[in-house]
């Protein structure tokens, strides 16, 4: 049986210890109504070499995003990964270990985790960050809550220019708590400004940014800050894509009190959209506010540097129904790839995989938009690496035609009302000629 | 202590290797002055080579599975096979987009459809969300769905949710999340519910209940069907937490004895790697009357194939995931389920629950167990004898055995036994690795009688000695502080 060490004649040896004569003894617990008489019904058990073969069938169909040239993005972004990333995760040193509880057999865990947080408050200009949440969404979820802790304000204003699927799991996680979600419109692909100024009040508890934005488009941060502190107990939560802030600037700049993202990007295969993480950073003076894991230095006994989990009082295993957040298993092993990729890039290929990501997109953009019955839907805003186009017949259309040919075209936005757009990402992966590939087809599509 | 990452940085120096930008167009053009970062942010420079003995080293500080034996209660380390690796590293999974046309990723959407199919049948449930991404997302989930069903149902006026002593720090606040009262409940004599305390408890006003089920104890809740009768009569639902599932797999399907709700912990139960505290997965499952409210999309099969039903929108909570959860690590246990099958999973259960008796029957005239009668997949010692004797107490037991390769129990939980050492071993230990562990727990005993200063002292062979952790309460310190 797979996995299973012992022997029957140890099995009969270990009943025998323990003062049985068969396992049954061992369960008189449980009443033998509620037992299962018989076997479950499932699948009869397969062989390594028979689940390999299985999934191989199963997938046989299966097209992913490098076999074709794919510009789907929407949250979920294919940039390169080193090999030296799965090298690293993949030890078992560090993908079988538990939450670093007992910190002499642990550290290991322990330093990785202070040095994400360092690089994570290094891109946001924060000073805490967390060992992560599960996705950006989410991490916008508890930012809020962390909020309504510190000022007791609960109304959040929420841009329409935020990721629809972020907005739903925002909604689940505040709505129990008589937390009041507003939109603040948009105009042009942009947070609206005299709209936001017009909400802006003392009952404003926190004001959430995502730039760039849903739409890939670059939100003016500096300006919302300012509308933000009209009243200064409101708390400013921006959720900035991680990639994008080598050359963005930090929005400790700009007056974020709380920098979250998604930060799948970091090293990340896509995974079908799962597992993500998401990074939550803030001012030292918040830190007992915050959610999650925290690792801090500290030393051992014999006075040499040691880290260890930290500020552990805010947390579910001590607190219980008054801990900060329910979060105990977060998304550890995806920050370590995250810490790894951003060791192996560093501070020069950070930066050049943000440039090449956002000048390849913006050829593209001004490629598309010069085909006859193409536009921009926002052509006014600046963007990052993503952009919505307008096209002349159903998005759907064009990506069902373009499908044969090995492309992706983009994500479809009739999932969130206009099915004549689609977005399109693009990272540094993208050659001229996949971007050229893309232009030609579409040309084709209009000319049909 | 070894150098941080950026202590070994060195400018110019280079990991990465990217194509050449064949598209040329000035940064200053498409990006407004504005928005731009004024210095680079202070990440390494530092080699592919540098990278690699950094983050080796790193790793030679940490346990792990395939080291020793990590018998944490309540977290079920067991051996993770590493076919789940390779299947997982797989492109046409690693490398779908969650948007991309369902016609091009029937694969992997057969793995989530089988695997629903799959948990429905273990918990004896109608139907189960993949969604959630870890045990305690599973359990907002879960409360969420109860709030669903009681406010379809007219019950506004319920607001509290009963869990017991013995319960997981999450499920209390996991109720506070969802906005529910919390009240708890007293274990009785023999480590279960105390009933006559649980009817005052429950009145019209009552939500739901948590159970973990075997308990924290290790022990099953041999009341479930009363305790079931009682919520029952006030239109309130049960909730298991599954964090013990481990101990049940073949044995019990918790769909079928009175539970109305359970949430799994494939990270623990079903094999797929902790990775130092996630990605974990925690799908939900539910008893029929439920299956309305459960997030979107499921997984669903028509003749066309599979495909993200999005069908019951108008009465489900909504979502918890921006996509469809943690597709790797729901991947690990599709595959550990089918290598194992109905028989395997039984046989799991069964060792898990022989591993555990063993142990404490080899412990028992050592240490403190306060429940001695058979346990399940876990039990609860605890340190008292030694405290009481030499001083020594459940944190200098935990240390020394460090020292002596072992990871420690679970310890000072249960909350309602002090100085509590949790201890699952796992079915997939051996008897000898069962005896070394045994063996080492005894010696300890020993040395706690002729030398507790060496207890108070351990650990003494560990990468670092006992870490201060008031320290680093005290003196925060969550950033290196790069310095230039």
């Amino acid at each position: 049986m797979p996995y299973i060490s012992n022997t029957p004649e140890e099995r009969r040896a270990m009943l025998e210890k323990i003062g049985v004569t068969d396992f049954d003894q061992l369960i008189t617990a449980i009443p033998p109504q509620m037992r299962l008489e018989g076997l479950l019904d499932m699948d009869e058990p397969l062989s390594e070499l028979e689940i390999t073969r299985r999934i191989q069938k199963q997938t046989c169909g299966d097209v992913c995003t490098q076999a074709v040239n794919s510009f789907l993005g929407a949250g979920v972004y294919d940039h390169f990964i080193p090999a030296a990333v799965d090298a690293i995760i993949s030890r078992p040193e560090f993908h079988t270990a538990y939450t670093p509880y007992q910190a002499e057999v642990s550290q290991g865990t322990l330093q990785f985790i202070y040095e994400y947080q360092t690089m994570i408050c290094e891109l946001t200009g924060m000073e805490i960050a967390n060992a992560s949440m599960y996705d950006a969404a989410s991490a916008i979820a508890e930012a809020i809550l962390m909020a309504v802790r510190k000022n007791r304000l609960t109304k959040a204003i929420l841009p329409a220019t935020l990721h629809p699927e972020y907005l739903r799991v925002i909604r689940i996680y505040t709505e129990g708590l008589g937390i009041e979600l507003l939109t603040a419109p948009a105009k042009d692909g942009l947070i609206d400004l005299d709209a936001l100024e017009a909400m802006m009040d003392d009952t404003v508890g926190s004001v959430v940014l995502q730039t760039p934005n849903f739409w890939g488009n670059i939100e003016d941060g500096e300006a919302i800050g300012r509308l933000v502190r009209k009243n200064e107990k409101a708390l400013y939560i921006v959720c900035a894509s991680p990639i994008s802030l080598a050359i963005l600037k930090a929005p400790a700049a700009y007056g974020a009190d709380i920098v979250v993202g998604e930060g799948q990007a970091l090293g990340n295969n896509m995974n079908v959209g799962g597992p993500l993480f998401g990074f939550f950073a803030t001012k030292l003076e918040m830190a007992r506010q915050m959610p999650g894991r925290i690792v801090g230095g500290t030393l051992d006994k014999e006075g040499r540097r040691a880290y260890a989990l930290t500020l552990q009082a805010r947390e579910q295993h001590i607190r219980r129904a008054k801990a900060t957040s329910n979060i105990c298993s977060n998304q550890s092993l995806c920050t370590l790839a995250a810490c790894v990729y951003m060791s192996l890039m560093g501070r020069e290929g950070m930066v050049e995989v943000a440039t090449q990501s956002a000048q390849k997109a913006h050829y593209l953009a001004r490629e598309i938009a010069s085909i006859k019955g193409f536009s921009l839907a926002y052509p006014d805003a600046p963007f990052f690496n993503e952009f919505v186009i307008n096209t002349p017949i159903p998005a759907a259309e064009i990506i069902s035609r373009l499908l044969p040919q090995g492309i992706y075209a983009g994500v479809d936005m009739a999932r969130w009302g206009n099915d004549h757009q689609l977005m399109l990402a693009v990272t540094e992966k993208k050659s001229k000629a996949d971007l050229d590939a893309l232009v030609k087809a579409l040309q084709e599509v209009r000319d049909v | 202590m070894s150098k941080t990452i950026f202590e070994l940085s060195t400018k110019g120096r280079k990991g990465y290797t990217l194509p050449a930008n064949d598209v040329d167009i000035p940064l200053d053009e498409i990006i407004p002055a504005q928005y731009k970062r004024e210095s680079k942010a202070r990440l390494p420079e530092v080699s592919e080579l540098d990278v690699m003995r950094h983050f080796i080293t790193l790793s030679h500080k940490n346990h792990f599975i395939e080291k020793g034996l990590y018998p944490l209660g309540s977290c079920t380390m067991k051996y993770n096979p590493k076919i789940h690796e390779v299947i997982a590293r797989y492109s046409c999974f690693a490398n779908a987009h969650p948007y991309q046309p369902e016609e091009t990723m029937q694969g992997a959407l057969s793995v989530m459809w089988e695997l629903q199919k799959d948990l429905s049948e273990i918990s004896g449930m109608a139907q189960v969300t993949l969604q959630p991404v870890a045990g305690a997302q599973g359990e907002f989930t879960g409360i969420k769905i109860i709030e669903a069903y009681h406010k379809a149902k007219g019950n506004t006026h319920k607001d509290t949710i009963i869990v017991p002593d013995s319960a997981h720090g999450t499920n209390p606040a996991t109720c506070s999340l969802v906005g529910y009262k919390v009240k708890e409940l007293k274990s009785d004599a023999n480590g279960r519910c105390d009933i006559e305390h649980l009817k005052t408890l429950v009145d019209e006003n009552t939500a739901g209940f948590m159970l973990t089920n075997p308990s924290t104890l290790g022990l099953f809740e041999t009341q479930v069907e009363e305790i079931s009768r009682i919520f029952h009569d006030v239109d309130a639902l049960i909730y298991m937490d599954g964090a013990n599932l481990n101990a049940l797999l073949g044995i019990v399907q918790p769909g079928k004895t009175g539970f109305d709700v359970i949430h799994f912990n494939l990270h623990k139960t079903f094999s797929t790697p902790h990775g130092g505290g996630g990605p974990g997965a925690g799908p939900v499952g539910v008893v029929e009357k439920l299956v309305p409210y459960l997030p979107v999309p499921i997984v669903s099969k028509n003749d066309s194939g599979y495909y993200l039903d999005y069908g019951h929108e108008d009465t489900s909570i909504g979502k918890v995931h921006t996509f469809y959860g943690n597709f790797a690590v729901l991947l690990r246990a599709y595959v550990y389920i089918k290598m194992l099958g109905a028989k395997g999973l039984r046989r799991a259960s069964e060792n898990a629950i022989i591993n555990a008796n063993y142990l404490m029957a080899r412990l028992k005239d050592y240490y403190h167990i306060k429940h001695p009668e058979y346990c399940m997949h876990e039990f609860v010692a605890d340190s008292s004898w030694q405290k009481k004797a030499n001083g020594v107490n459940t944190l200098d037991i935990a240390k020394r055995l460090l020292d002596k390769g072992f990871h420690a129990p679970t310890v000072y939980f249960p909350l309602i036994i002090p100085e509590a050492m949790m201890i699952e071993p796992t079915e997939t230990e051996s008897l000898d690795s069962l005896n070394a562990f045994a063996d080492a727990m005894i010696e300890i005993a020993q040395e706690s009688k002729e030398n507790p200063e060496l207890l108070h002292e351990a650990p003494l062979t560990t990468p670092v000695r006992r870490v201060d952790d008031v320290l680093a309460v005290k003196k925060l310190d969550p950033i290196f502080p790069i310095k230039n």
